[in-house]
C-alpha cells in the first residue's frame, strides 16, 4: 500500500518535465515569429515593398575611389566598387598590423628595459582611446595638415606626400606580361614541390633535407631567368611627376595615388589593431613555460633553434586564435570609413540607401557581406585550430 | 675558518642603481645599441610634443569651450540639473563603497533600489517636464551632447545589456534546442557585423517596424543599438564563466534541493561572473569607448562635439588641440575602469581560493 | 536469507526506498540492466563494485540526478518520475554527499549549511544558523564556521558536505565514494562521521570501497557489476561465504591491500 503525498499515477502535463521543456520551445518560438510578422506588418502598413530589382537601375551617383565607376552604372556595380575598396584596406592593414603587432609584442618582452616600456606605453595609449578619436586625429590633425601639393614632401622613389594623399611608384603590365607570367606559375609550383619534398623528407628521416633557401631560391631566380628570357620587360615602373599645368595647378602624373582617406584609415587601423595583436604575441609568447627553454639549452640546442623548434610552435598555438580574431576586428572596424569619408562598403551603401530609398534589402546586403566576411574568417580560424590541437589524453 | 663577517661582496659595478642599469639597458652590446637608439627616439617625440604643446598649440579652443565639452547644447541655465545628477550618482556610489562590506541584508536592499530608481529619476532630472514649467522646463533628449551624452549612453548601455546579455548566455546554453539555436543565431549575427550596422539597423529600420505614430528619440534608438550590440558580447564572457563553473556545483545544488533558478542565482551566476570579471569590465570599456560611433549617426557625444567645435569661425581647423583633449579625457576614464576592474578582482578574492 | 517477495509482503511500512526492474541507457550503452532494491528505514546499504560498473549512476537516479528510462524508482512513497513535483520534493528528502564535496566555493562554511533551508525550506536566518552550528559541531568542525571551504582540508570539507546535506532534514542520505578522494590520513575523520550517523538512525546508501565501515554498521552490502546486482548479503556472509565467482574475484582485488 502506497502512503499519500504528490500524485504517483499518471503525471499532469503542466507539471510534466518533459511536456514543459517542449511548451516552453514552442512560446518562445511563437513569441520571435509573433514579433517578425508584427514587424513585417507594420513595414507593409506603410506601402513598402520588398525588393531587389533597383540594383539594375543607374546608380546617378559618382564614386572618387576604387575601381572603374561611371555614374551611369549599375547600383550593383556601386555596392562592389565599395566592396573592393574594403578588401583592399582590410587585407593590407591585416599584413602590416601583423607585423606591427609582432615586433611590439616581442619588444614588449624585450630584456632592454626602455624598449619593453616604450611598447608599453604605445599599447596603453592606443588601447585606451577610443579609435574613432585616433582616426579623426589622423585625418583631420595629421594628414589634412600636410602641405599642399605644389609643396609636397618628396619621398625617396620618388613619392610625394601632401594633404591629398601619398603618390608614389608603382609596376604596371606591359604586353610582355604575357611571355612572362608562365615563369612566375613554374617558380609557384617549384617551391610548392620543393615544400612538400621537404615535408617527406621530415617525415622519414626527421629533418628536411633540402634548406628552406632552396624554396625562395626558387621563387626569386625562376622568374629572374625568365626576364632575362623574355624579349623586353615584363613590367614597368609607373614614377610619379609633378607637373604645373596653366593657371598655377599642380597635378600628379603617373604612379599610383593613395587617397589622404585611404591612407588615413589605414594608418589608423595597423597603429590600432597592432596594439591589440601585439598583446596577443606576448601571452601567446609568455604561455610557453619557461622549462621548455631551460630544457632546450641543457639539451645544447642554439637560440636560433630553440625558438624556431620549441617555442613558436606552441606559442602560435595560443597566438591564432585570438589573432584570427583581431583580424575580424580590423575587418569590421574599417567600416569606420565613412566617418573620414573614404568608401568602403559601407560608405557606399549608405549612399545607394539615400539615392534609392531602398532601406531593408541594403541593409541586409551590409550584414550579409559582413557576415559572409566573419563566417569565412571563422572558418578559416576552426580549421587552423583543428589542425594544430596538441593531442591530449 | 673564514669569519662569515668577511664574506666578499661582488663588484660595485653588479649591484644597486649600476648594477639595474647595465642588466637591463646595456648589456650584452647590442642592448646598449638599442637603449641609445631607443633613448634618442624618446627625446625626439617628447621633445616635439611638449614644443607643440606649450608653444604652438592655441588651448584657447578647449578651455573657452569647457562647457560645451562637458553639456554640449543643453541650456547653460539648466545646467544644474546636470550637476545634480552627477551629485546623486557620486553619493550613491560613496554610499555604496562605504557599505560594501555591510552584514545587514536591508541596507544593501535600500542601496539597490535605491540604484534602481536613480535611474528614471536622472532621466526626469535631466528632460524635465513640459515647454511651461518654470521649474524644470524640457530639454529634450535630442540636445543632450557632449560628456553628457557619453556617459548617459555608456551607463544606460552597460546596465541594460548586462542582463541581457546573461539571459542570453543562458539561453545558448539551454539544452532546449529552439531556445538554444534562436540566442546562438542572435549572438553570431551581432557578432559578426560591425557596431556601425547595428546602430544604422536601429536608427532607420527601428521606426520602419513600429506603428506610424510612435516616434522614437535619435538617442534612444542609439541606446536601443548599443545595448543589443553590447548584450551580444557579454553573452559571450558570460557563457566563458559558465564553462569553467564544474558540473558538480550544478548537481550539488540540485541534491540540496535548488530548484534551477535558484541554483542559477545562487551558486552558478555569482561563479561564472567572478571568473570573467576582467572580460566583463573589458567589454564595458569597449562600449564606452564605442559610444563615439553615434558621431555617424548625428548624435553629438564628446567627440562630435569636438568636430562640432573646430567648425567654429574663431577656432576654425584646431583639429590637434581639440582631438588631443578628447583622447586625453577618454583616456583618463578608461585607464580608471581598468584600475577599477583589478581593485574589484582583489576585493572579490579572485583566484585566491 | 528471505526473498524479496517475502520482504515485500512483511515490511512493507517501513519500505522507504523501492526500486523495480531499473533500466538505463547512455545512447546505446546499456549502463543499468534491471536492478532491483529495497531498502527500509533507518538501513544502512553498501553497494561496492569495479569501476564503471554503473553503482554511481544507479544511486543518482535515485535522486534524479540522473534519468532513469525503464523501471520505478519509489521513494518514502513517491515515485520518481517526470513530474516536477515529484523531482523536487524527493531531491529535498535526499541527501547527497559526492566524491568531489562540491562545497560552494563562493560562500563561507555557515553560509554553505545554511543556503538550502533558508531558500528551500524557508526557515529565518537565527533558526538555519543555530542548526547549521549544532551541525558544524556534530560533524566536528565548529571553529570553521567563519572560513570559506577553500581553507578546510579534505577531510573537514568532506564532513562540511555532510553537515550541508544534513542540515535540510533528510530522510535518506547518498554517499557517492566520499573517501575515494581523499588523502588516507583524513578517510578516518569522515567515515567516524558517517558511522555516528549510522548508529543513530540515518538510512544510508553508500557506494564505497571502505570494507571497515562495511563490516562496522552496514545492514546490507550489494555487489554492483556491469550494470546490476550480483550478490548481496550480510556483511559477515558476503565476506566470508561470497557465492559467486565475480564476488570472489573482486573481494580478492580489493582486500588484499
Amino acid at each position: 500500500m502506497r502512503k499519500s503525498g504528490p500524485d504517483s499515477g499518471r503525471v499532469p502535463f503542466w507539471r510534466d518535465i518533459r511536456v514543459l521543456r517542449v511548451l516552453a520551445q514552442f512560446v518562445f518560438l511563437i513569441a520571435v515569429v509573433a514579433l517578425i510578422l508584427w514587424a513585417i506588418s507594420n513595414y507593409s502598413q506603410r506601402g513598402l515593398i520588398f525588393s531587389y530589382s533597383f540594383l539594375h537601375k543607374e546608380a546617378s551617383f559618382d564614386l572618387a575611389e576604387g575601381i572603374e565607376f561611371k555614374p551611369t552604372d549599375t547600383y550593383a556595380r556601386a555596392f562592389l566598387v565599395g566592396v573592393v575598396n574594403t578588401i583592399r584596406v582590410a587585407v593590407i592593414g591585416i599584413v602590416l598590423a601583423t607585423i606591427l603587432g609582432l615586433f611590439t609584442g616581442i619588444a614588449r618582452l624585450s630584456r632592454n628595459w626602455l624598449v619593453s616600456k616604450i611598447a608599453r606605453v604605445y599599447i596603453e595609449i592606443i588601447r585606451n582611446t577610443p579609435l574613432l578619436v585616433q582616426l579623426f586625429f589622423l585625418y583631420f590633425a595629421v594628414i589634412l595638415k600636410l602641405p599642399k601639393l605644389s609643396e609636397a614632401v618628396v619621398l625617396p622613389g620618388p613619392a610625394f606626400l601632401s594633404n591629398r594623399g601619398i603618390v608614389a611608384p608603382w609596376p604596371r603590365l606591359t604586353p610582355v606580361f604575357r611571355l612572362w607570367w608562365p615563369f612566375l606559375l613554374l617558380a609557384l609550383v617549384a617551391a610548392v614541390v620543393l615544400i612538400i619534398i621537404r615535408r617527406r623528407t621530415r617525415a622519414r628521416l626527421g629533418r628536411p633535407g633540402i634548406g628552406a633557401v632552396w624554396v625562395l631560391a626558387c621563387l626569386i631566380l625562376i622568374p629572374l631567368a625568365g626576364w632575362l628570357i623574355v624579349p623586353g620587360n615584363p613590367l614597368w615602373l609607373d614614377v610619379p611627376e609633378l607637373i604645373q599645368k596653366a593657371g598655377g595647378v599642380f597635378k600628379v602624373e603617373g604612379g599610383v595615388i593613395l587617397s589622404s582617406e585611404f591612407t588615413a584609415l589605414l594608418v589608423g587601423l595597423v597603429i590600432y589593431t597592432g596594439a591589440y595583436i601585439a598583446e596577443v604575441v606576448r601571452a601567446g609568447l609568455q604561455s610557453v613555460a619557461k622549462g621548455q627553454t631551460e630544457a632546450a639549452r641543457a639539451q645544447g640546442f642554439t637560440n636560433g633553434q630553440i625558438v624556431r623548434l620549441i617555442v613558436l610552435p606552441q606559442a602560435l598555438r595560443v597566438i591564432i586564435p585570438p589573432l584570427i580574431s583581431q583580424y575580424l576586428n580590423l575587418t569590421k572596424n574599417s567600416s569606420l570609413a565613412i566617418a573620414i569619408g573614404f568608401l568602403d562598403l559601407y560608405a557606399v551603401s549608405q549612399t545607394m540607401l539615400n539615392q534609392s530609398g531602398r532601406v531593408v534589402e541594403v541593409f541586409f546586403m551590409i550584414m550579409g557581406s559582413y557576415l559572409a566576411i566573419s563566417l569565412t574568417i571563422s572558418l578559416i580560424m576552426n580549421i587552423v585550430n583543428k589542425r594544430m590541437q596538441i593531442v591530449e589524453r | 675558518m673564514t669569519d662569515p663577517f668577511d664574506m666578499e661582496m661582488p663588484p660595485r659595478v653588479e649591484i644597486g642603481v649600476l648594477g639595474w642599469l647595465k642588466n637591463n639597458l646595456f648589456s650584452p652590446w647590442y642592448n646598449a645599441l638599442l637603449t641609445v637608439v631607443s633613448l634618442a627616439f624618446v627625446i625626439f617625440v617628447v621633445r616635439a610634443i611638449l614644443r607643440w604643446a606649450f608653444f604652438s598649440a592655441r588651448w584657447e579652443v578647449v578651455t573657452t569651450n569647457l562647457k560645451v565639452f562637458m553639456i554640449g547644447r543643453y541650456p547653460a541655465a539648466e545646467a544644474w540639473r546636470v550637476i545634480a545628477s552627477l551629485a546623486i550618482v557620486v553619493v550613491l556610489a560613496g554610499l555604496s563603497w562605504a557599505f560594501r562590506k555591510a552584514k545587514d541584508r536591508p541596507i544593501r536592499r535600500w542601496l539597490v533600489l535605491a540604484w534602481i530608481v536613480s535611474f528614471p529619476v536622472i532621466g526626469i532630472l535631466l528632460r524635465g517636464f513640459g515647454e511651461d514649467n518654470p521649474f524644470m522646463p524640457r530639454v529634450s533628449a535630442e540636445v543632450w551632447s557632449g560628456l553628457l551624452l557619453t556617459l548617459v549612453l555608456a551607463i544606460v548601455g552597460i546596465a541594460a545589456s548586462f542582463p541581457i546579455g546573461v539571459l542570453m548566455a543562458l539561453g545558448r546554453r539551454s539544452r532546449l534546442p529552439v531556445i538554444k539555436i534562436l540566442c546562438t543565431i542572435y549572438i553570431e549575427t551581432i557578432r559578426g557585423v560591425p557596431l556601425i550596422s547595428v546602430l544604422f539597423m536601429s536608427q532607420l529600420m527601428l521606426p520602419l517596424f513600429l506603428p506610424p505614430h510612435i516616434r522614437l528619440a535619435t538617442v534612444m534608438r542609439a541606446l536601443v543599438g548599443i545595448t543589443l550590440f553590447s548584450a551580444a558580447y557579454t553573452a559571450e564572457n558570460v557563457r566563458g564563466g559558465m564553462a569553467a563553473v564544474p558540473r558538480g556545483q550544478y548537481e550539488a545544488a540540485q541534491a540540496v534541493g535548488l530548484n534551477k533558478a535558484l541554483m542559477m542565482i545562487l551558486i552558478v551566476l555569482p561563479q561564472a561572473l567572478r571568473n570573467v570579471i576582467p572580460a566583463i569590465v573589458g567589454q564595458f570599456t569597449a562600449l564606452f569607448k564605442d559610444t563615439t560611433l553615434v558621431v555617424i549617426v548625428g548624435l553629438l557625444e564628446l567627440l562630435g562635439i569636438g568636430k562640432a567645435v573646430t567648425g567654429q569661425r574663431q577656432f576654425i581647423g584646431l583639429h590637434q588641440e581639440v582631438y588631443f583633449f578628447v583622447a586625453v579625457l577618454f583616456f583618463i576614464c578608461c585607464f580608471l575602469m581598468s584600475y577599477g576592474s583589478r581593485r574589484l578582482e582583489k576585493a572579490l578574492g579572485v583566484g585566491e581560493r | 536469507m528471505m526473498s524479496e517477495v517475502d520482504m515485500e509482503r512483511s515490511d512493507t511500512a517501513d519500505q522507504i526506498i523501492r526500486c523495480r526492474e531499473v533500466h538505463k541507457w547512455f545512447g546505446t550503452f546499456h549502463v543499468l540492466r534491471g536492478v532491483d532494491l529495497m531498502v527500509r528505514k533507518g538501513e544502512v546499504i553498501v553497494i561496492c563494485g569495479p569501476s564503471g560498473s554503473g553503482k554511481s549512476t544507479f544511486i543518482r537516479c535515485i535522486n534524479r540526478l540522473e534519468e532513469h528510462q525503464k523501471g520505478t524508482i519509489v521513494v518514502d512513497g513517491i515515485e520518481v518520475t517526470n513530474d516536477l513535483r515529484n523531482i523536487h520534493a524527493v531531491q529535498r528528502e535526499i541527501g547527497m554527499v559526492f566524491q568531489q564535496f562540491n562545497l560552494f566555493p563562493h560562500l563561507k562554511v555557515i553560509d554553505n549549511v545554511t543556503l538550502a533551508p533558508i531558500w528551500v525550506r524557508r526557515w529565518s536566518k537565527d533558526q538555519a544558523v543555530k542548526i547549521a552550528e549544532e551541525l558544524l559541531n556534530r560533524v566536528g568542525i565548529p571553529e570553521q564556521a567563519q572560513k570559506y571551504p577553500g581553507q578546510l582540508s579534505g577531510g573537514q570539507q568532506q564532513r562540511l558536505a555532510i553537515a550541508r546535506a544534513l542540515a535540510m532534514q533528510p530522510k535518506i542520505m547518498l554517499f557517492d565514494e566520499p573517501t575515494s578522494a581523499l588523502d588516507p590520513e583524513m578517510i578516518k575523520e569522515v567515515l567516524d562521521v558517517m558511522v555516528e550517523l549510522a548508529k543513530s538512525g540515518m538510512t544510508m546508501i553508500v557506494v564505497t570501497h571502505e570494507m571497515g565501515f562495511a563490516k562496522q554498521v552496514a545492514d546490507r552490502i550489494y555487489f554492483f557489476d556491469d550494470g546490476s546486482i550480483v550478490e548481496y548479503n550480510t556483511p559477515a556472509e558476503f565476506f566470508l561465504k561470497p557465492k559467486e565467482e565475480r564476488t570472489k574475484k573482486f573481494l580478492s582485488q580489493i582486500l588484499t591491500h
